[in-house]
């Protein structure tokens, strides 16, 4: 019986004003990233509230990462002000209730950095890959 | 062992009501047993004589009831504060829930609300009287009588209770009180100190008793959603028993986090919690750590602040920075 290489399922929200443009340069570029790395594009990295977070990992991502513009670059000003407090706490959180640290991550990348986009997510995929199947916030429910 | 009687409430109730100042009083009156009070709206001075209860079971918190009651009410609503209750009050008022002139505010020395549960655990099952004082005398069905320390059995928000002081009140009875030093963070600490899989084991073991009857998101101050997301249909998590590890944790996650940078940490949610989960220690934990990353706060503590999650500088703290500096 032929064992599957496990690879690990990642979750890229990405603004749309930079991060996804830094990721459509990434494959402009041919420069290499995991194909296990899911961008969901939302128009802010504010955008995204803990519960999306969380859902993501029901769903069966191992990781969940934010990608938005650079502090002060924000398309609508503030707004990853706001990303960056939320997350903070939320990722606290997680941590006191033991999802393991590694699992989320927040990382500004602009639209010109294509090169910082991939080293993110590959470096990103390798810690989740290391740490293996997120078990402490699945829902067996929505596993195939 | 409150300083402050039943009767001296009652007088004043009464003596408001009937001057016209206000309309009806928001007020404690006895359920099925001596331990189980409830809020009530008294309208009228046979109902307060009747009814009305003041004694170590009125832990309940008013402050949210004037959402809803302040709507209806032709006149002014009395209601009677204590310390704690304040800051949800004031909360309350920073986002506009209600309307400051309709309400008439007492404020009440308190000497810290008992525990049923601690209770309890010392009488036993089958209680059939209780009686307030500074010795609790309970008697149960099976004839025994226990004689308890109102001071052993305080409910863990007032053993660690972080103010005395009233922040918001029309009329104060009894002294200024002040705020005081608590250990309220101790047990947020000890559990940081633990290993992940002690802390996983601790949460595995609290939060999966959890019936998701909402009563901790009903009794909170700071959860006056008109729609809450947990009541959603569609979400596929309303009302119902968590089925497994994501469920319960999306839940207490979400719902702390609703409530971080308001939560006044009154402590209604233990209180009320039938599967006594230390709800506490989750909104603590925000509290402690929007204390640490963004300097101490206190919701509640005045009317109109700017709630830590509403606001930001440009020089905050990066989320990969939240774990450096902590050891492990
Ligand atoms: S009050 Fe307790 S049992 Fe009920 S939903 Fe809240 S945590 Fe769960
Ligand atoms: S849990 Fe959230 S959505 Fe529901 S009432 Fe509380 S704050 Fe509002
Ligand atoms: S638009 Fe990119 S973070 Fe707000």
């Amino acid at each position: 019986m032929q064992v599957k290489e496990y690879k690990p399922l990642i979750v890229a929200f990405c603004c749309n004003w930079c991060s996804y443009a830094g990721a459509d340069l990434a494959g402009n570029n041919r420069l290499n990233y995991p194909a296990d790395v899911k961008i969901i594009r939302v128009p802010c990295s504010c955008r995204v509230n803990p519960m999306f977070v969380l859902r993501a990992f029901q769903r069966g991502a191992d990781g969940v990462i934010l990608c938005g513009c650079h502090p002060g670059d924000c398309h609508y000003t503030s707004g990853n002000y706001y990303t960056r407090r939320r997350m903070a706490l939320l990722f606290s959180m997680l941590d006191y209730l033991c999802i393991e640290r590694e699992r989320t991550r927040v990382e500004w990348v602009s639209a010109a950095e294509g090169a910082k986009f991939a080293a993110t997510m590959n470096d990103f995929a390798e810690k989740v890959a290391a740490l293996g199947e997120n078990k402490r916030l699945e829902d067996l429910r929505c596993k195939k | 062992m409150q300083k402050i009687t039943r009767d001296i409430l009652v007088e004043k109730a009464v003596s408001l009501l009937e001057n016209g100042t206000v309309c009806c009083v928001l007020g404690w009156k006895k359920g099925e047993f001596d331990y189980d009070v409830t809020p009530a709206l008294f309208e009228s001075k046979e109902e307060i004589e009747k009814d009305f209860v003041y004694d170590d079971f009125c832990g309940a918190n008013f402050s949210k009831y004037l959402v809803k009651k302040t709507i209806k009410a032709e006149g002014k609503i009395l209601v009677f504060l204590k310390p704690c209750d304040t800051y949800s009050f004031n909360q309350l008022l920073t986002e506009h829930r209600f309307d400051r002139e309709k309400v008439y505010a007492i404020g009440i020395p308190c000497e810290g609300m008992a525990d049923i549960n601690k209770i309890r655990a010392i009488a036993g099952d089958g209680i059939s009287e209780i009686k307030c004082g500074e010795k609790i005398v309970v008697d149960t069905i099976y004839g025994d009588k226990h004689e308890i320390d109102a001071k052993d059995v305080l409910l863990e928000r007032c053993i660690n209770c972080k103010s005395k002081k009233h922040v918001n009140y029309d009329e104060l009875l009894g002294d200024e009180g002040e705020v005081i030093e608590s250990n309220r963070f101790d047990e947020v600490a000890r559990l940081e100190a633990m290993t992940p899989d002690e802390r996983f084991a601790f949460w595995q073991n609290e939060l999966s008793r959890c019936i998701r009857c909402n009563a901790c998101r009903d009794v909170c101050p700071a959860c006056t959603c008109e729609k809450c997301v947990f009541d959603n249909p569609k979400s596929g998590v309303e009302n119902k028993a968590p089925a497994n590890e994501f469920e319960e944790k999306m839940f207490h996650i979400i719902r702390a986090f609703h409530v971080a940078g308001r939560c006044t940490d009154c402590g209604e949610c233990s209180r009320v919690c039938p599967q006594h989960i230390p709800l506490h220690l989750l909104n603590r934990k925000f509290i402690k750590d929007i204390d640490s990353f963004y300097g101490e706060y206190q919701a509640g503590a005045e009317v109109g602040s700017r709630a830590p999650l509403v606001n930001y500088t440009t020089n905050d703290l990066e989320p990969s920075e939240v774990f450096e500096g902590r050891g492990e």
